[in-house]
Order: structure tokens, then sequence, then C-alpha cells
């Protein structure tokens, strides 16, 4: 491997990784309706994607196994989104708003 | 390598285009104040990241990145926000208890981060183990279809639930006009 070649160093794609993490649980955190969380718990699905991704690449022996975890992560993905819109589409038809802060009918 | 001037000139500035292209879609998915313009930030952040998957020699997941993230998710996200207008508010006077939450939030993110970056940057991940093959399209069919089929198989029924639960979900509570 050529040294001097950005693309052959595993570190940057794992700083990479963690920074997606650190953005997503931020986005988690601090959105306040249910569809811009989605969104922040993609980039968390995106940041453990790459993570395979680069340990399979550098790391493993069988270089298919990274790749077809990786699409599982997305199938599931997918999956997650499907379900969770509908579910934020059902709470607007019965709240009128997304907005985490006023469905609170279990608060006691 | 050689044989075309500044080869690796290049292909650094390409990659760090792809990284930077992941970064800002990331950031404009988490900060921006308008939904729709969080979706535009995962669809660029996808797209860097399908980038990123062509530099781990992987095409494959590279399309698949496109196809499911962008192609899919993206779109369905908008479908979303034109059905249930999630607009954040604009007007909401913030307080001082949301710019301390916030705060907190960052710093436990950014402890995240340096966390991992350390641990990252710590540890050698020159390969160890010789490769057994080349990651190519004709062998993550194989292993699709002979050491990974059972999972291939339950993946194709979570989807199959996730689309029942779906229309399940959404059509309950919808009148009839």
């Amino acid at each position: 491997m050529n040294p001097t070649l950005l693309y052959d160093k595993p570190e940057l794609y794992i700083i990479t990784a963690a920074l997606l993490l650190a953005l997503g649980v931020f986005g988690l955190v601090r959105r306040r309706t249910l569809i811009g969380m989605l969104i922040a718990g993609e980039l968390i699905f995106s940041a453990a994607a790459l993570n395979f991704m680069a340990f399979n690449r550098f790391r493993a022996a069988d270089q298919s196994t990274g790749q077809i975890f990786v699409l599982f992560i997305m199938g599931l993905a997918a999956a997650e989104v499907a379900i969770a819109l509908s579910i934020v589409i059902a709470v607007y038809r019965n709240y009128r708003s997304v907005k985490t802060r006023e469905l609170s009918d279990l608060n006691g | 390598m050689s044989e075309f001037p500044a080869a690796g000139l290049i292909l650094n500035i390409v990659f760090v285009l792809a990284l930077a292209t992941t970064l800002v879609g990331a950031v404009l998915a988490v900060v921006t104040t308008r939904i729709i313009r969080s979706v535009c930030g995962l669809a660029i952040c996808c797209v860097g990241l399908a980038e990123l998957y062509y530099f781990l020699h992987s095409p494959f997941l590279a399309l698949m990145e496109i196809l499911i993230y962008v192609g899919a998710v993206c779109v369905t996200i908008v479908f979303a926000v034109m059905l249930a207008e999630p607009e954040e508010a604009v007007v909401e006077k913030k307080r001082g208890v949301d710019f301390a939450w916030s705060g907190l939030a960052m710093v436990v993110c950014g402890a995240i981060f340096f966390g991992l970056w350390r641990l990252g940057s710590q540890q050698d991940w020159t390969a160890l183990t010789p490769r057994t093959n080349d990651g190519s399209i004709q062998s993550i069919g194989k292993a699709l279809l002979t050491t990974y089929s059972l999972p291939f198989e339950m993946i194709s029924l979570a989807l199959l639930v996730a689309i029942l639960g779906a229309l399940a979900v959404a059509r309950t509570g919808r009148d009839k006009a």
C-alpha cells in the first residue's frame, strides 16, 4: 500500500464514523420533532455502517462479510423508516402535531 | 499508479471532497431549523458516504447507498414532511434551560467523539490475516446464498412485516371522507 494515499488510512474512516455518531446523538437530543429525530437516527446507522466497512476493508479476511452486514443494516434502516414514518403520520392524525413536547398524555 | 501525472494528489483531493461532503451533510442534517433542509442534508451525507464506500473498494454498496438512502429513505421522509408539516417553531423564544440542555448535549457528544478519536488513532489498524477473497459482487452473491442465507431470508421477512405494519398503523384513524 502506498502510504501517501489518504484513502488507505483506516483512522480517517473511523474518525469520520465517530463524528457521524456524535452528530447523530446530538441531533437526537436537540431535535423537537419526530422526523428530525428519525433523521438523526439515520446518521447513527450510517456511522455504524461506515465503521463496519472500514474494519472489513482493513482487517477482515473475508472481504464480503462487512459488505453483506452493511447491506443488512441498510435493509433494517429502510424497514425502520417505513414503520417510524407511518407512526409519525398516525400521531399527526391524532394530535395535529409531531412535536415531542406535546405528546405527553402518559405524563403523570 | 505513476502513469498519470499527479494521480495520487488527485485521488487525495477527491477523497477529502468525499469526507467533506459527508461531514457537511451530517452537520446540515442536525443543525438546520427547517426540517426539509435537514432531509437535504441527509441526502448530501449519503452521497458522501457512497463515495467513501467506493474508496473502500465496494462499488456495490456505493450504488446501494444511493439507491436505498437517497432514492427511497429521503423521498419517503419528504412525503412524511408534506403530510405532517413538522416545522420547528421559529418564533418560540429560547429559554435559558434550552441553552443549558443544548450545551450539555454538545459536551456529551464532544466527549463521545474525542474518546472514539483517541481510541481510533492510537491503534494500528493494518491487516493481520491474509485475505481469502476479493469482495467482488460475485463473492457477495455467493456468500448471500450460502453462508448468509438465513439472515437473508430473515431480512426479507422483516421487510414484509415492516410493510404490513406500516400499512396497518397508517390506516387506523383515517376517516372515510
